[in-house]
């Protein structure tokens, strides 16, 4: 086979790759956001529920991980398509990583804006949402970007629990062809220009987020 | 189906994952001297003056951080045999891990090479070092210590990537416990204490790195 003619094969499953991804990012970033405000709360009893969630998704294998919820989880009587289980492998593994970004940034947002927003007795949403957020956002934006690499690198595995992914249709059709290294290279370059998109899109947002805003002289 | 968790054939399979333990740390350890020595040496050529020598390591270093480790191992395990290279499975995929993480520790050496203050590497220009010798006893002995905490977790990273070796059958734990899992047709137990025993050792190392972090020197290295 040409290569005009393998490429069609392999965009059907660069689609399955970027729904994935997608979905994943939007569970991730909901993820790290939840579990990230819920390792700074004053409670500790949710703070000690977040810091397990991290650790144990930091702490062990993302392929494990979707081994687990994939074939595992059904001996329990949790039972769930592929795609499913995918997801949301990648986007609790992902989420558990963002979730320390988003931490980090919180943490980062200067003391006296948390004594001010207390002076100004704002209830503790109204702290979060309107002081302490809108200034660690921009701080989140480089990092949430190598998370999502790293979830698009991820979704790769998920040709190892039967997704018909590109990974998935790169092995179909070295199958098919044997032309192993024509497939691979194309497989390999195609990542890499979704990758190059990614990149681009947390360039453009962190251009269109900082912008306006006073960080302590740090940003001149 | 019902909640049946068997404590028996928890234990029972528990010695031959252990074996197979043995394997994925093989693989990592390996696969991180490896990242060591070809990161370093990425690093360096990517200071080298010639564009053409710099432009396609930053193009290797960007395409093996960008691409999934899977479709790289694949692509070494299935393509080098079409050229008459034959490997076994656990050598493909100790290359594999080592040149995938080689990207990342590049950058990190990188990192350590732009802490070296500049006087220094005038100051062996200076003294008329060769650029061997202002590497080997000037820049990288000051450059290596601040790094070596980042350099640790990506062996902490590395181990949790090593079960994809499974993918290009290598028995390590992971594959052990697909392939008892198959046998008893108990899925639960097999993964279970997988994932477990990776996250002992991974809290473990992670330990490990914050103790070598606590006693490197504060700023660079000591002067006697």
């Amino acid at each position: 086979m040409t290569l005009a003619e393998i490429l069609p094969y392999l965009l059907k499953g660069t689609w399955v790759t970027v729904e994935i991804t997608l979905i994943s990012i939007v569970l991730a970033l909901l993820m790290a956001f939840l579990a990230g405000i819920a390792r700074v709360s004053e409670h500790r009893l949710v703070r000690w529920i977040a810091r397990g969630y991290v650790e144990l998704f930091r702490g062990t294998s993302l392929l494990v991980q979707m081994f687990w919820i994939y074939y595992a989880l059904p001996m329990l009587g949790v039972e769930m398509s592929a795609f499913t289980a995918g997801v949301l492998t990648l986007g609790l593994n992902i989420g558990a990583y963002g979730a320390e970004v988003v931490r980090g940034a919180i943490l980062a947002v200067p003391k006296e804006q948390y004594e001010a927003s207390i002076a100004l007795n704002f209830t503790p949403l109204r702290r979060l949402w309107q002081i302490i957020l809108p200034q660690a956002i921009p701080a989140m934006i480089p990092p949430f970007g190598n998370n999502a690499i790293e979830l698009l690198k991820g979704t790769a595995l998920v040709s190892l629990i039967t997704l018909h992914d590109l990974t998935f249709s790169g092995q179909l059709l070295r199958n098919l062809t044997y032309q192993t290294a024509d497939i691979f290279s194309l497989v390999l370059l195609l990542y890499f220009v979704i990758a190059l998109f990614i990149t681009g899109v947390v360039r453009l947002l962190e251009r269109r987020l900082g912008v306006g805003l006073d960080r302590g002289g740090m940003a001149r | 189906m019902k909640f049946v968790w068997d404590w028996d054939y928890a234990l029972e399979i528990l010695p031959p994952l252990l074996k197979a333990l043995v394997v994925t740390v093989e693989a990592t350890v390996l696969g991180f001297l490896l990242a060591l020595v070809v990161g370093l040496l990425l690093a360096v050529l990517r200071r080298a003056p010639l564009r053409l020598v710099r432009w396609p390591v930053v193009f290797f270093v960007e395409f093996v951080r960008s691409t999934p480790l899977l479709v790289q191992l694949y692509f070494l395990y299935f393509v080098l045999p079409d050229y008459g290279v034959s490997l076994p499975a656990l050598v493909v995929g100790v290359v594999g891990l080592g040149l995938h993480y080689s990207a990342y520790t590049a950058e990190v050496y990188r990192s350590g090479l732009d802490g070296v203050p500049r006087g220094q590497w005038e100051a062996a220009r200076a003294l008329n070092l060769s650029a061997y010798r202002t590497y080997r006893d000037v820049v990288v002995p000051q450059a290596i210590p601040p790094i070596i905490p980042a350099l640790g977790n990506y062996l902490i990273s590395m181990f949790k990537d090593s079960p994809l070796l499974s993918a290009i059958t290598v028995v390590e734990a992971l594959q052990r416990a697909k392939i008892l899992g198959s046998e008893s047709f108990q899925y639960l137990e097999p993964f279970t204490v997988v994932g477990l025993l990776f996250l002992a050792l991974s809290l473990l190392s992670a330990a490990g790195v914050r103790r070598v972090e606590h006693h490197l020197p504060k700023h660079g290295i000591p002067m006697k």
